[in-house]
């Protein structure tokens, strides 16, 4: 399957009083067409960064792209547009859905209004089109009496309808990439469980790719295909969802499987927390960023940085415990 | 043997809003044993959090009754209040909003203490020192403020502070929601340790089930400010009854792809409906996948299905 985006290696650092803060360090994943892609990780290890990156939507300054690309549809590397460019793409080619949809409505304009405007401006339709177009976009994600709801503003909604609002105007140009920066994480199970399954049922009607963040595993479980592991700005582990969940290789990764609980564990299972927490990314250690929490580092971990090894097919992991120089070594 | 610490009987707490009546907390029964936790879960806005604050003494009821110790804790004054507020102590959601930035960790931690007059000088400090090596902090921490902290390093901050007075009875108000899953997983062990070496009792609210499935000997179910199903926590995930119960449990993915594969998920209609004026009948009617006529008239009454088991719903008599 072809890929519709291929990030490499983006390096994006913020200046800020205390200096500057590496937020993303070297980042490298492709996104095949159709797929949806999870990015997990503890908060603050460059997750949204990543994927506003790929928006172009952090303002520099303070922050810079220091390095790297991010090729659109084979064709485009959005690191190279400039913002009136990137401006077209957005919302036409690429959508967004955050995790407070308050935030990126407008309070103040309808949601027909905020709707429409994406369709008259990306896809020149008419106002009166536009307007039938925005209806079926709010009844296909499921929100009743569309023709009424289509005159009222954001505070008439809950978050649920809310965040479905959202999608229908991600969607609404019908986007070859949708990226949803923690889309439940504000919503009950039950709405969540909505919203997941309205994302699923979109993405097999309008077949974009996905780029879904989350710390839910059970979210990513349900939902993806691929899944990213980031910490501290990197990426410890990619694969796909059967790779990350049940062949494991990244003490990271293992750490944060067995610090969830899962709903349907007869026993009592032992919760066992990573220990710790995240390094401060003003000045990111000089070895494995992980070292400091991993049960398993060695000397050779808080010196050098493990690099990037593939185990198999899209299964590749960053850590000096499957380096195969360390693996002769020991032996 | 049963030897509850709390009891709450027909408690009702209504909010008067500009269009009505907000019923918050309607009609909820339940009791609490003595080295218990119990886990109260439900969707945002059914009233968790009004509960465990009237319990607190932080609202007064609109009717009903809390009992602590056999006394009913809105009556009590002078000496007895006194006692009852070293006895109840409550850590928060959000470990950001609730410690005074002004204030050190060490007076922070000391506040109950001086309070209630405690201690004071060495004693007070030795104390302090103590509570920081039980939640797992370096005892300098004392001098430092709560902004130089992490959410998991101020959420044990909170939690030494809810210790400090030796309380019997903690009401745990989403203590772990805003924490990363990891770090979760070490303040929720803190919390089993504690309990342990302590003796506590705990009233443990989160919307989180598997959490409260973890941490809970028995779990009641919330929605629209009435309990809807209570049962041992093994019980009711193995055997949930009320059609709601059901629906939530099923809406919960579970981080495994396997199994996630081969799930059909009960995907509830709508949203929770607005507690200001609620319509007559059952709270659930609405989004109800077995609702029958009868539940949209009469309001089902609470009963003991089997041992220990409680539900309110017209399916079972
Ligand atoms: N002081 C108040 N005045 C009026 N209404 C209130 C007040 N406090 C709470 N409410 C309302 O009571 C209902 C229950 O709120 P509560 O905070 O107890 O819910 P909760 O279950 O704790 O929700 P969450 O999971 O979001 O914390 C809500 O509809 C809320 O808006
Ligand atoms: N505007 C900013 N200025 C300085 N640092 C920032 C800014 N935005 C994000 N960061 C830092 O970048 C890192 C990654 O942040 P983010 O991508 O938001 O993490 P998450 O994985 O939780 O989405 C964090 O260390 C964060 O503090
Ligand atoms: S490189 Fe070393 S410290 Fe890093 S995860 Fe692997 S074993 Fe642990
Ligand atoms: S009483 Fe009726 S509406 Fe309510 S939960 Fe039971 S079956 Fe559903
Ligand atoms: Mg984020
Ligand atoms: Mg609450």
């Amino acid at each position: 399957m072809e890929n519709i985006l291929e990030v490499k290696d983006l390096k994006v650092s913020f200046h800020t009083y205390a200096g500057e803060v590496q937020a993303v360090r070297g980042v490298s994943f492709d996104l095949k067409k159709g797929e949806v892609l999870a990015i997990v990780g503890e908060s603050g290890c460059g997750k949204s960064v990543t994927s506003q990156t790929i928006m172009r939507l952090i303002p520099s300054p303070p922050s810079i792209i220091k390095e790297g690309s991010i090729l659109f549809d084979k064709k485009i590397d959005l690191v190279q547009l400039t913002l009136k460019e990137m401006e077209s793409i957005r919302g036409s080619e690429i959508g967004m859905i955050f995790q407070d949809p308050m935030t990126s409505l407008n309070p103040t304009m309808t949601i027909g209004k905020q709707i429409t405007e994406g369709l008259v401006r990306h896809q020149g339709l008419s106002k009166e089109k536009a307007q039938k177009e925005a209806i079926e976009l709010l009844s296909l994600v499921g929100i009743p009496r569309p023709e009424t709801r289509i005159k009222q503003y954001p505070h008439e909604f809950s978050g649920g309808m809310r965040q479905r609002v959202m999608i229908a105007i991600s969607l609404a140009c019908r986007p070859k990439l949708l990226i949803a920066d923690e889309p439940t994480t504000a919503l009950d199970v039950t709405i969540q469980a909505q919203i997941i399954d309205l994302l699923k049922d979109l993405q097999e009607k309008i077949g974009s790719s996905i780029i879904i963040i989350t710390h839910n595993l059970g979210v990513v479980a349900d939902i993806a295909q691929r899944v990213v592991v980031m910490y501290a700005g990197k990426i410890v582990e990619q694969g796909t969802v059967d790779d990350i969940f049940y062949r494991a290789q990244h003490p990271y990764t293992w750490g944060l499987l067995h610090s969830i609980l899962r709903l349907d564990d007869d026993e009592k299972s032992e919760l066992v927390p990573i220990e710790g927490m995240p390094p401060d990314l003003l000045a990111p250690p000089q070895g494995c960023a992980f070292a400091a929490r991993c049960p398993h580092a060695m000397n050779i971990c808080l010196n050098e940085d493990p690099q990037t090894q593939i185990i198999q097919d899209e299964h590749s992991m960053a850590c000096w415990l499957m380096d195969k120089r360390m693996r002769t070594e020991i032996r | 043997m049963s030897d509850p610490i709390l009891e709450v009987k027909n408690l009702k707490k209504y909010f008067r809003v500009t269009n009505g009546v907000l019923k918050a907390v309607d009609n909820v029964n339940l009791s609490i044993q003595r080295g218990e936790t119990f886990g109260l879960v439900g969707e945002s806005g059914c009233g968790k959090s009004t509960l465990g604050r009237t319990i607190m003494r932080l609202y007064n009821t609109t009717e009903g009754q809390v009992l602590f110790n056999g006394e009913n804790v809105h009556q009590l004054k002078g000496s007895r209040l006194k006692q009852f507020n070293r006895d109840m102590q409550m850590v928060f959601q959000d470990p950001y909003a609730s410690l005074n930035p002004r204030m050190t960790v060490g007076d922070i931690i000391a506040e109950g203490i001086d309070i209630h007059r405690l201690s004071s000088g060495v004693k007070r400090r030795e104390r302090v020192s103590e509570l920081l090596q039980t939640v797992g902090l370096p005892e300098e921490h004392a001098s430092r403020f709560p902004h130089e902290f992490s959410g998991g390093q101020r959420q044990r901050i909170g939690i030494a502070r809810a210790l400090a007075i030796n309380p019997q009875f903690i009401v745990a108000d989403e203590p772990v929601s805003a924490l990363d899953v990891s770090v979760q997983a070490q303040v929720i062990n803190l919390f089993k340790r504690l309990q342990e070496e302590n003796g506590l009792t705990y009233l443990f609210i989160s919307h989180d089930l598997a959490m409260v499935k973890h941490i809970a000997d028995r779990v009641g179910v919330m929605y629209l400010g009435s309990l809807t199903e209570v049962a041992q926590s093994h019980e009711l995930y193995r055997n949930p009854l009320h059609p709601y119960t059901v629906a939530l449990l099923s809406a919960i993915p579970i981080p495994d792809p396997e199994v996630e594969r081969k799930r059909e998920r009960i995907i509830l209609e709508g949203d929770v409906p607005s507690p200001i004026n609620p319509p007559p009948g059952c709270r659930f009617f609405a989004r109800c996948p077995k609702a029958m006529p009868q539940c949209q008239v009469d309001t089902p009454r609470w009963i003991e299905v089997e041992t220990d088991h409680y539900v309110a719903c017209h399916l079972y008599k």
